[in-house]
């Protein structure tokens, strides 16, 4: 690692100067490695671990991995195969030398919430080593039916309120799943409620404030860009209630893409889809499935291995492409 | 692009009509036998994630079509819950209802709370 890409001014006292964020920021997409050591924040591509013959962190505490937006049952020409680009995301975790703990699925598994498309989901999902997922429903999950066929499938490993959030702990983390896809109201954002808040606010009253905390959800819980609904009204409200805690990782989908933000102690990460990308903000008429050269298609899509190692303050998130 | 819509519609509508279920409370529902007579004037197009056109002004008893073109399903959702709401639209599916009561109708995508149209019924 050479020192450029050490911290050189870090104002904030949060381990990310403005330089290293900005270069963060540019290799998102590529596949960037976010580690924290003795303190100081270390990024490296992929290609450039690949050409140092290192390895992804050694020995950690707990490693999970994030998929997103399957969207089976799509077949339109920016992917027609979406179960075959899921089973290519599936065999990279197979592959993986150390197992992840369990996945975490940020919602859409479907195109159109029909039951078939969940069956093909579950099929493929079958042939991953790894057993355990936690999901969250996408607006995709929940089309006609309010989210009922999503709940009945997905939430019974976890103890679910209302229309489907739940939380858990893990090596000492705490994972909270959100829903804010339910009850959209016309020309609003993403939305997770009063019940749910809450709930919320009830659910880390007791934690301590050295507690890792990991919050995942749907839509992203930060504004992207609201002109395309990429973001959740009440967002902020959720997060008055995080921000006494010294490390929160905020996971989303939704978007199709790799973008971070860093907030104080919080971190924002939206994932790669494993079935088409989308146009970054703006840049495009509408936000709907992004057309690319087949040879392109696979190195926008992807998954999130997340790395915890205890006693250290942040998780490290890896974003990897399928080409 | 009116040609096409003709030619599209007439297809369309006999597969998708038998799939969605349209029971209004205020407003009439559709049958299939009437369903290739509509107006043409009064059919609402989605293309990247706009209702077009934003608002649609009809008499009370025409009938009113939304298509959707783009590769991502939508929906018609009415603010107030004033007409039964459409099933998810997929690429090239159809939603037809027939205006009741003059009023004006605010109706949105669920799907995408961004798109917002509005109907108009007049007398």
């Amino acid at each position: 690692m050479k020192d450029h890409n050490h911290i050189l001014h870090n104002v904030d006292s949060d381990g990310i100067d403005r330089r290293g964020f900005l270069k963060c920021m540019a290799w998102a997409g590529t596949g960037v490695l976010w580690t924290v050591s003795g303190g100081v924040l270390i990024s490296k591509t992929l290609a450039e671990i690949a050409k140092a013959g290192a390895s992804l962190p050694a020995a950690s505490d707990l490693s999970f991995l994030q998929i997103s937006d399957s969207h089976i049952g799509f077949n339109k020409e920016a992917n027609k195969d979406v179960a075959e680009t899921l089973k290519i995301a599936l065999d990279r975790i197979n592959a993986m030398p150390v197992q992840p703990s369990f996945l975490i699925h940020t919602g859409d598994i479907t195109q159109l919430s029909k039951p078939e498309e969940f069956d093909t989901f579950d099929e493929v999902l079958k042939s991953c080593r790894t057993k355990d997922v936690f999901y969250v429903p996408g607006e995709h999950d929940v089309l006609n039916d309010g989210g009922k066929l999503y709940r009945e499938r997905y939430l019974k490993s976890v103890n679910a309120k209302g229309s489907g959030w739940y939380s858990f702990n893990k090596n000492g983390v705490h994972f909270i799943g959100l829903v804010n896809v339910l009850e959209l109201q016309a020309g609003g954002l993403g939305q997770l409620g009063d019940e749910q808040l809450e709930w919320l606010e009830a659910d880390v009253k007791g934690l301590g404030a050295d507690t890792p905390m990991v919050v995942f959800a749907h839509i992203p819980l930060w504004t992207v860009y609201p002109q395309w609904g990429w973001g959740t009204s009440d967002s902020e409200r959720a997060l008055q209630f995080l921000k006494r805690f010294g490390s929160v990782t905020v996971l989303n989908g939704h978007i199709h893409q790799v973008l971070q933000k860093v907030d104080g102690n919080v971190t924002f990460h939206t994932a790669m889809s494993t079935a088409f990308p989308q146009p970054a903000p703006g840049t495009a008429p509408s936000p709907g499935p992004m057309k690319v050269p087949a040879e392109k298609l696979r190195s926008m899509l992807g998954l999130t291995s997340v790395q915890y190692k205890q006693g250290n303050s942040a998780l490290a998130v890896v974003d990897s492409n399928l080409s | 692009m009116i040609t096409f819509i003709r030619k599209n519609k007439k297809a369309v509508l006999l597969t998708v009509l038998i799939v969605l279920n349209f029971c209004l409370a205020a407003w009439g529902d559709d049958a299939a036998t009437t369903a290739t007579s509509g107006d043409q004037k009064n059919t609402i197009e989605i293309k990247d994630f706009m209702f077009s056109p934003q608002t649609l002004t009809v008499k009370a008893g025409d009938k009113i079509i939304w298509i959707n073109h783009d590769d991502e399903p939508h929906t018609v959702v009415s603010v107030g819950k004033k007409f039964q709401k459409s099933s998810a639209l997929d690429t090239d599916q159809v939603f037809t209802i027939t205006a009741g009561a003059p009023g004006t109708y605010e109706y949105f995508c669920s799907v995408h709370p961004k798109m917002t149209g509005t109907i108009v019924v007049e007398q």
